[in-house]
């Protein structure tokens, strides 16, 4: 099914993913820092259900080598984790839709919980890890933030005109 | 990923990508900026006269101990040359610059700087504040640079004990927490308040700065090396200006190449260099 993609839709899309990358790296205290949602990673999930064919896989994985500009991680380590999660999002992408918000905000957590999991196992690789016992907070934290991003991005998809 | 761990090729990528990324990292800095610079400018009258002068007599005394310090350094420079040794002390290049407000990767101790490779910045460069040493430039951007802090899983310098001369490498220990020392022996002379300083051997930190003071020293019976726990002295959780060093000009004894004619004077500086050496040399022979 093709899709209309207006300017105002593309340019949607990059101004939702710019936001992302700007709450990625807002100073936080030390507890803020640990339960950061995954910004990036859910309004990617976000596009790749709403718009499997536009966002998809090449997105992820350009997403993921920015992200690790602005982290400093070693390259390719946010971008496999992303790529990683695109592919569940888009391999899901029918059954999300019909989701109910509250089951739709489970399937996230667990595919948040996958991208924190190569983040750190890529990580306990390298040599790198301090501690890692309250990191999964933030997968839950980005689980309660998903139905208010969901509801927000729809919103503006609609709003602009993007239809699928 | 494995490309970028074993091999240096995608240093260009690095730099490519940090041009790209920096817009977002000041659209974060600079309102930052702003709100503490808004409160900054309305802080009262009265609180402003009041730092001033307080910065005043800082300033003070610490230009009188500037004083003592070029005394010192002369002393230092005369007693060096008459052991015949080759070292100099010439003052190194050094610039300030600030930190832009940014969270890193909460796993990794590191910062981002403002100055990066159009102000000179190059990768493995020592970065200090104004306590201490800080950590160094891991990362060189076009507009930006990353410096990896003393408190990281991979960071580690050469140090020496300032009071007993005891030689050792600190690490970092992962976020928040303090440094270790290592490769000290159970029996070695360390005191609970030791400052240990930078011992210029790893070649990448300039020598004699200090790096951190010893909290705690666990002895393990039997063991061969003691654990010690070691107090950074930079504050490198609310530094906001950082300073950056370079590299000392090479000494110019080292030339005795056929370089087109040097000066009269440095060549008159060699000549009795190597002459003091030629007499200290028949002397212990």
């Amino acid at each position: 099914m093709l899709t209309t993609l207006t300017l105002r839709g593309f340019l949607l899309i990059i101004f939702s993913f710019f936001i992302a990358f700007i709450l990625s790296i807002v100073p936080l205290s030390n507890w803020g820092d640990l339960l950061r949602p995954q910004w990036v990673a859910l309004v990617l999930i976000y596009w790749v259900i709403a718009l499997p064919h536009q966002v998809g896989l090449l997105t992820a994985f350009i997403l993921g080598l920015l992200l690790d500009a602005l982290y400093g991680s070693l390259l390719g380590e946010h971008a496999l984790a992303l790529t990683l999660v695109a592919y569940f999002a888009e391999r899901l992408h029918r059954q999300m839709r019909m989701f109910p918000l509250l089951q739709q905000a489970v399937a996230v957590l667990i595919m948040i919980m996958i991208y924190q999991a190569l983040l750190i196992w890529v990580q306990g690789i390298l040599g790198e890890l301090s501690n890692v016992r309250w990191l999964w907070l933030s997968a839950l934290v980005s689980m309660l933030l998903w139905p208010w991003l969901y509801l927000l991005l729809r919103g503006g998809q609609r709003k602009y005109g993007i239809i699928n | 990923m494995v490309l970028d761990r074993r091999v240096h090729y995608l240093a260009s990528v690095h730099r490519v990508l940090s041009a790209v990324v920096a817009p977002i990292q000041y659209c974060v800095d600079v309102p930052i900026k702003l709100v503490t610079e808004l409160g900054s400018s309305l802080s009262s009258r009265q609180t402003l006269l009041g730092e001033n002068a307080s910065l005043r007599v800082q300033q003070l005394l610490l230009q009188a101990r500037l004083q003592k310090l070029t005394a010192l350094e002369e002393e230092n420079r005369q007693l060096r040359a008459l052991l015949s040794s080759s070292k100099h002390l010439a003052n190194r290049r050094t610039a300030v610059a600030q930190l832009l407000a940014v969270a890193t990767d909460p796993l990794v101790s590191e910062v981002v700087l403002d100055s990066g490779q159009t102000s000179g910045v190059y990768e493995g460069q020592p970065v200090l504040d104004a306590s201490g040493i800080m950590g160094q430039v891991i990362q060189v951007g076009p507009l930006t640079s990353r410096v990896l802090l003393l408190t990281d899983l991979r960071s580690a310098l050469s140090v020496q004990d300032m009071r007993s001369t005891v030689r050792g490498l600190i690490v970092g220990r992962g976020q928040s927490q303090n440094l270790a020392l290592i490769n000290v022996p159970e029996t070695a002379d360390v005191k609970v308040g030791d400052l240990f300083t930078s011992s210029g051997l790893d070649g990448r930190y300039p020598e004699g700065y200090p790096v951190g003071i010893v909290k705690t020293i666990q002895h393990t019976t039997g063991g061969q090396f003691a654990a010690i726990e070691i107090t950074p002295s930079a504050r490198l959780n609310s530094s906001q200006q950082v300073l950056l060093v370079w590299p000392q000009k090479k000494p110019t004894i080292d030339v005795p190449k056929a370089t087109p004619p040097a000066k009269n004077n440095q060549k008159n500086k060699i000549n009795k260099h190597l002459a003091d050496k030629a007499v200290s040399e028949n002397r212990s022979n």
